[in-house]
Order: structure tokens, then C-alpha cells, then sequence
């Protein structure tokens, strides 16, 4: 404990070597510190992030693509195709509903080209929801978070731990129903973007803690 | 002089190493001794006092007959055709003088001391470990940015404050609307000041005797040698007393000029006069008339960049690279180590029979999202020649090795060399690198990543990995059939553009692997943010 004597530091003890790495004294020395713990934590902590969601990464089929790696990824939960799936059907239906209405009580013709371009939209994205869906991966590795999304579009991101601005998790009405998060982490860049769309509610707050724990450990300037 | 600094609350985030309550930095200004302060007396005057004014003569210049309507409403319903009675004329015929008078003495007096009243209530403290500034007499304001997440310290100081000695200190703090400002403070003082918080900010423990206090006069009196002193260095020129360094490139006027007229909005410029002129020809004659706001616009445009780039001057300083630059607005900014996320080298195709290049940075400006007013600082060198981007480079990313330093002249800025050690864009893909292929290339070094790209017109990124907030790799179907991918490095925003396509996928695998690794590296060993530490 290093206590820095002066004015009372209402921090808990666990900033003794929280804050070590980041002493100019020890410029150099980031080697020096002891290793903190594995952020992908033991078998518990994994079967919390793994509990009913996918299996296996859904890649695409040509040779070309970009490979997953070694490593195991994390996935989304199950429920989220659900949660879209609702969600796209509510739109469609909705968006249905209110073009015949007015075809029907109106005789107009003309909202069926903008309904048209909605409809065939949501059939689109109701389509590939239970694909895309399985092609999210997140990976908790010991100096920084891999996020990868997309099977025509791939996108593979590292974030280290010490570059995150802050971990946010919304849920909606029917994401409570379905005990499902969306996980956005910020770093001061605004192009890294990672939102990972559909973790269990118990599977968001672990990732959360988790990342805010190891964030703090390794916390470096902008 | 109270000693405040050392008990401010701010002290407990257990950050860059203070031992403790250490003995106060010592500090070259009075005003950045830890304790509360006033901003210069003339500040209202400049910030407001001027405006209203300009706005009270505006007013009754333009919304004379307005005014009579609203106030008078007995002459609004004249006979047309005849012109209202001047409100001078209507006091004299009603002997309202003295009234008109003592209500406008009445009004000056309310705003005098509103004035007053403001400015009283805008203090600042200058403490070892924040800035702070308390504003605002009904609805206060109190806001703090802490020293070692400083961006840079900006001296800014418009025409009308330079005659007055005077000038804005703005402390860039990261983040959007972050900006500290102290506005106005005398030159002297700014730049004392300046040097004071960057000083603090850099962790340097100086055994220096605080300056002694100027003997202070009368407020006439400091506003008299303000004026003179102003007008002084006027006709001085710059009259920054810290540190004078000098500037390692000199721009001349003429190169300045034809550099803003080879820019790529000449070619806009040619291309519009052609369209009108082809239009005037076959169809329709009046679009000719369109070549004159055309002409007023572009015109407006170049002599703006170009009185920007005069009196240039980059410099370095114990903290930092100092940038100067104005003509009757002289803008003087320090960027701190360390605060530079990305530079980009670039060279327009017109400038290429010169040998001229510019070097433009993302830098956290710490300006609101709202201001609408161009980051101007970003563009670090407007022009320059293979020497002068030397030396700037030199000072933007002093971390480099002299073995990067080849990667950047020999094989980034001028490449490729026959032993070229960039990975660039495959055979098979330079379909869609026709020209760039061979050029096109991405390396990652110990401490930085480079990113080379474009053949007619050149430019190299330079991504110091110590900034570098994460790492992307991205593939689409044509590139998936291609087996390449796009390597993108997530910087904070700015004008350089940090991603690099169609590279080997193989390779953009291995090299978004080594990046991540290399960044946790490069940010665990970064010791920047108390850079004298």
C-alpha cells in the first residue's frame, strides 16, 4: 500500500496498484506490475456470459474471409432473434395495416410506393435477423475486448481495456420481456462503435463489471 | 497571497504521482498562484460593451421609423410620401432633452454596473492540479479541468484586443464543449499565465522564485500602458516574452500564394467558370452574371487562407510545439507532448512539380459540437518543403526512431522504394488501386503505424499507437473475392483519414494482431499526459 500521505483520498485500497502503472516514477515499467487477472474470468463467469446463446460463429462461406481466430467468442443470446424478429414483425404489420386502411377509407393509391420501400425493407432484415444474428462474437482477452459483427460486411475491432470511455447498457419494454441488453462501449473515438446487440441481462452487468474492473486496472490518458 | 492550491478538493484522484501536499509549484504570474482571481477590468468592454454600441447605433440607424412606430404610435398613421419627424427634432420641439438625457444616463449607468457586476463575479484559479472558472451572477457557473488531461492552451487575440494589449487564453480540455476560457486577460499576463498552467500540467517541479508582484497603478494608468503597450506591438510584432523561440520554417508570401491558388479549389474554380461560360455560349446568356459572385466568393476565400498563413511560425517549447499564426488575428497555440492523435502528410497533385506538402493533425480541439467555426489549428503546417516537414514532423512525433524516420521520407512520403518494407495492396487486387497500387501500403512500427496511400495526389498517415483508441478490420463481398481487406485505425475525429483498403487479407489479419498488441503496449508505457514527469 503506497499511500500518498496529504489530503484524505476517499479511494478503496484497491488504487494502491490500480494506480501504479500509471506513476511517471515507474516510467518503463509496465512490464514490472503484476499481471492482473484473466478479464475472461473462470468457468463460472464464462458459463454466466454463455447461458442460452449461440454456439458456433456464423462465417462466410468463401475462403477469403476474414478467419475467426483462436480464442473463444462469446455470442448473443437466443432471445434476440425473438426481439427482432417481434419488433421488424410489429413495423411490417403496422406499416401493412396503415397502407390498406387508406387504400381501403381513402382510395388513394400513391402511400403504397413508400409502404412498398418499407415493407420490403423489414421482409429483408426479418430474412437475415436469425443469420446476422449468429455472426456476433465478442472475445475477453487479457489486454483487450475483440468484437466481430457482419457476414457480408465483416467487421473485426479490438478495443483495449484501458481506452474505454464508459460501458452502456439500454433495455427496452421488450427487451425486459425477453431478459435481453444492448452493451455500447465508447472510447474517445467516435469510428470504433462497438454495440453489442442482444446479451442477457445477467451476461450484460458481468460484462460491464468486468470491463470497468480491468478498464480501471490498466487506465491510461486519452 | 492565500495558498488555496494545495487543499483543493480535486486532489484526491490519485493521478500523476504527486507526493502528497509537495510545495507549489512556483510560478512565474501573480495570477496563477493557486488563489481567486478577476480577469482584466477592460474584459466587459470587450465582450460585450463594444457590441452594444455597435447594436444601440445599428438600431436607431436602420429602425429609426420602426422605433417612432412603436414608442410614438401618433405618427405612424402619416399621409404617405412624408417623411417622420427625427426623434432629435421631436425632443428639441418638446423641450424633452434633459429627460431624454438623464434616461439614457439611466440606462448606461444600469448596464455600467451590470457590467461590472458580471465581471466581478468572473474569477479564476489556477490550482497545481485544475483550472477553474467561476461565472454568472444569478445562474452560476463553476467549471474545473484538470491539469494533466489538458489538450493544449490556446492564445487568441482579435484585432480590437491586440490595440488594448489584451488577450484570450483558452484551455482545450478533452472532450466536446470542454474549453476552459480566460477571457480577457493583459498579454503579458496570458502569456505568463500560459506558461504557469503548462508548466503545472507538465508535472515539472521548477525551483523558481515566484516573479514579484508588478507595482499596480491606477486602473486609468494600467488601461493607458495597456494601450501603448498594445499599440507596440503592433508595430513589434509578435511579443511573446516566455519563451521566443524561433520558428523552424518561414513561409515565404509568394510561395503562400501560389500554394493557396495550385489548392484543389482552383480546379473547382476552372471547372465552374468553364460551366458558365460553356452555358452562356449555347443556351442561356444571364448565367455570364453569375461569374461575379462566383469570382467574390473565391476570391473572399483565398485571401482568408492566405491571411491565415501569414506570420506563421511553429516553434518548440519546453512544452510543447508552439503554433502561431494571424495577421491581425493572431492565433498562438501550444500542443503539449503527447496530445497529437494522428498527422497526416499530404501533397495536392498541383503542388507536385514544387516539392510542397502540408501536414495536418487530429487533435482534441475541445470546441462544442455547435461552434461552427473551422478547427483552423489543424492544418499544422499550410504549406511547406521536404525540409520544413522534416522538422515539423520531428516535433509532432518526437517518440519516432531514426529507423521510422526512413519509413517516413524514404518509403512513406516519397516511396515505394525497391525494398519496400510496407505491405501493399496484392497483384490480383489492383483493380481497384489502378494507379495506387503499388503505393498503397500500410506499416506498423514500434511506436506508430503509418499509412501511405494515393499516387497522383500523396499523402501518409502517421498514427502514433500510443493514441491509438482501437483497431478495425473490415471485409465486403468484392473484397472477400479478392482476398484483401481494409485495416481501419479508430482515432479521435478529425481531418486525417486513418484507414487504409485493400491490403492482403493475410496480412491485414496478422497486422490487426500485432496493432492491438503493439497499442496495449504503446499505451501502458505512455507517460505523456505529465510529460516532464
Amino acid at each position: 500500500m503506497t499511500n500518498t500521505p496529504g489530503p484524505p483520498e476517499p479511494v478503496p485500497s484497491r488504487s494502491a496498484d490500480a494506480d501504479a502503472p500509471d506513476r511517471p516514477v515507474s516510467a518503463g515499467g509496465a512490464g514490472a506490475s503484476v499481471p492482473p487477472p484473466n478479464p475472461d474470468g473462470g468457468d463460472a463467469a464464462r458459463a454466466v456470459r454463455d447461458e442460452g446463446t449461440f454456439s458456433r460463429v456464423l462465417e462466410p462461406r468463401s475462403q477469403g474471409r476474414l478467419p475467426l481466430g483462436d480464442g473463444t467468442w462469446h455470442q448473443l443470446a437466443r432471445a434476440y432473434v425473438w426481439v427482432q424478429l417481434i419488433s421488424l414483425g410489429a413495423l411490417f404489420v403496422g406499416v401493412a395495416v396503415v397502407a390498406v386502411a387508406l387504400q381501403v377509407v381513402l382510395r388513394v393509391q400513391w402511400q403504397w410506393i413508400p409502404a412498398a420501400v418499407i415493407l420490403l425493407v423489414t421482409a429483408a432484415a426479418m430474412a437475415i435477423t436469425p443469420r446476422q444474428a449468429r455472426s456476433f462474437g465478442y472475445q475477453l482477452r487479457r489486454d483487450d475486448l475483440v468484437f466481430r459483427r457482419g457476414i457480408l460486411w465483416q467487421r473485426v475491432v479490438a478495443v483495449p481495456y484501458g481506452r474505454m470511455q464508459l460501458v452502456d447498457i439500454t433495455h427496452g419494454p421488450l427487451d425486459r420481456g425477453f431478459g435481453i441488453a444492448q452493451l455500447k462501449l465508447v472510447t474517445a473515438a467516435a469510428s470504433t462503435g462497438v454495440v453489442i446487440p442482444g446479451l442477457t441481462q445477467a451476461a450484460a452487468e458481468q460484462v460491464r463489471d468486468t470491463l470497468i474492473e480491468v478498464a480501471e486496472s490498466r487506465r491510461t490518458g486519452l | 497571497m492565500t495558498e488555496v492550491g494545495a487543499a483543493a478538493p480535486g486532489e484526491s484522484r490519485g493521478d500523476g504521482g504527486v507526493p502528497g501536499p509537495a510545495p507549489r509549484t512556483p510560478v512565474r504570474s501573480p495570477l496563477s498562484d493557486g488563489a481567486w482571481h478577476r480577469l482584466h477590468p477592460l474584459t466587459p468592454l470587450l465582450r460585450g460593451g463594444l457590441y452594444l454600441v455597435v447594436v444601440i447605433g445599428f438600431v436607431v440607424a436602420n429602425l429609426r421609423e420602426r422605433l417612432i412606430e412603436l414608442f410614438l404610435p401618433t405618427f405612424a398613421d402619416l399621409p404617405p410620401g412624408e417623411v417622420p419627424p427625427d426623434p432629435v427634432d421631436f425632443l428639441l420641439s418638446h423641450n424633452l432633452v434633459l429627460i431624454a438625457v438623464v434616461l439614457a444616463l439611466v440606462v448606461l449607468a444600469i448596464l455600467l454596473g451590470a457590467f461590472r457586476l458580471s465581471w466581478g463575479f468572473h474569477t479564476f484559479r489556477i490550482g497545481s492540479d485544475d483550472v477553474e472558472v467561476r461565472s454568472g451572477v444569478l445562474f452560476r457557473t463553476h467549471r474545473r479541468a484538470p491539469l494533466d488531461r489538458v489538450q493544449g492552451v490556446n492564445l487568441t487575440r482579435p484585432l480590437l484586443a491586440r490595440l488594448l494589449g489584451m488577450a484570450k487564453l483558452e484551455v482545450v480540455g478533452a472532450g466536446l464543449d470542454a474549453n476552459v476560457r480566460l477571457e480577457y486577460l493583459s498579454t503579458r499576463e496570458a502569456d505568463a499565465v500560459r506558461g504557469d498552467i503548462l508548466r503545472l500540467a507538465s508535472g515539472r517541479r521548477l525551483a523558481e522564485a515566484t516573479a514579484p508582484l508588478a507595482v499596480q497603478g491606477s486602473r486609468v494608468r494600467q488601461a493607458a500602458d495597456a494601450v501603448g503597450s498594445g499599440l507596440q506591438g503592433l508595430v513589434d510584432g509578435e511579443d511573446l516574452s516566455d519563451v521566443a523561440p524561433d520558428s523552424i520554417v518561414r513561409i515565404p508570401f509568394g510561395r503562400l500564394v501560389a500554394s493557396r491558388l495550385l489548392s484543389g479549389s482552383t480546379l473547382v474554380l476552372l471547372a465552374l467558370l468553364i460551366g458558365i461560360v460553356v452555358t452562356a455560349t449555347f443556351s442561356t446568356f444571364w448565367v455570364l452574371f453569375s461569374v461575379v459572385p462566383a469570382f467574390l466568393g473565391f476570391g473572399a476565400y483565398y485571401v482568408r487562407s492566405v491571411g491565415r498563413g501569414l506570420r506563421y511560425s511553429v516553434a518548440p517549447t519546453l512544452d510543447g510545439v508552439r503554433v502561431t499564426f494571424g495577421l491581425f488575428t493572431t492565433v498562438s497555440e501550444i500542443l503539449p507532448p503527447g496530445r497529437v492523435h494522428a498527422i497526416e502528410v499530404r501533397q495536392p497533385v498541383l503542388w507536385r512539380p514544387f516539392g510542397w506538402w502540408s501536414i495536418s493533425v487530429n487533435r482534441l480541439s475541445g470546441k462544442g459540437a455547435t461552434e461552427s467555426q473551422a478547427d483552423q489549428l489543424a492544418a499544422v503546417l499550410p504549406i511547406g518543403t521536404r525540409v520544413d516537414v522534416e522538422r515539423v514532423l520531428h516535433l509532432l512525433a518526437p517518440a519516432l526512431s531514426p529507423a521510422e524516420w526512413s519509413a517516413v521520407f524514404r518509403d512513406g512520403i516519397l516511396g515505394p522504394v525497391p525494398d519496400d518494407p510496407y505491405m501493399t495492396t496484392p497483384l490480383r487486387a489492383r483493380l481497384v488501386r489502378p494507379l495506387s497500387w503499388r503505393r498503397n501500403g500500410v506499416l506498423l512500427t514500434r511506436s506508430a503505424l503509418f499509412l501511405r496511400r494515393g499516387w497522383l495526389s500523396r499523402s501518409l498517415s502517421v498514427v502514433p499507437l500510443a493514441r491509438l483508441q482501437s483497431i478495425g478490420v473490415r471485409q465486403g463481398p468484392l473484397a472477400r473475392a479478392m482476398r484483401t481487406a481494409a485495416v481501419t485505425a479508430h482515432v479521435i475525429a478529425g481531418p486525417v483519414q486513418t484507414s487504409i483498403g485493400a491490403i492482403d487479407r493475410d496480412d491485414a489479419v496478422t497486422l490487426f494482431s500485432s496493432t492491438a498488441a503493439a497499442a496495449v503496449d504503446a499505451a501502458a508505457g505512455d507517460r505523456s499526459h505529465r510529460w516532464a514527469g
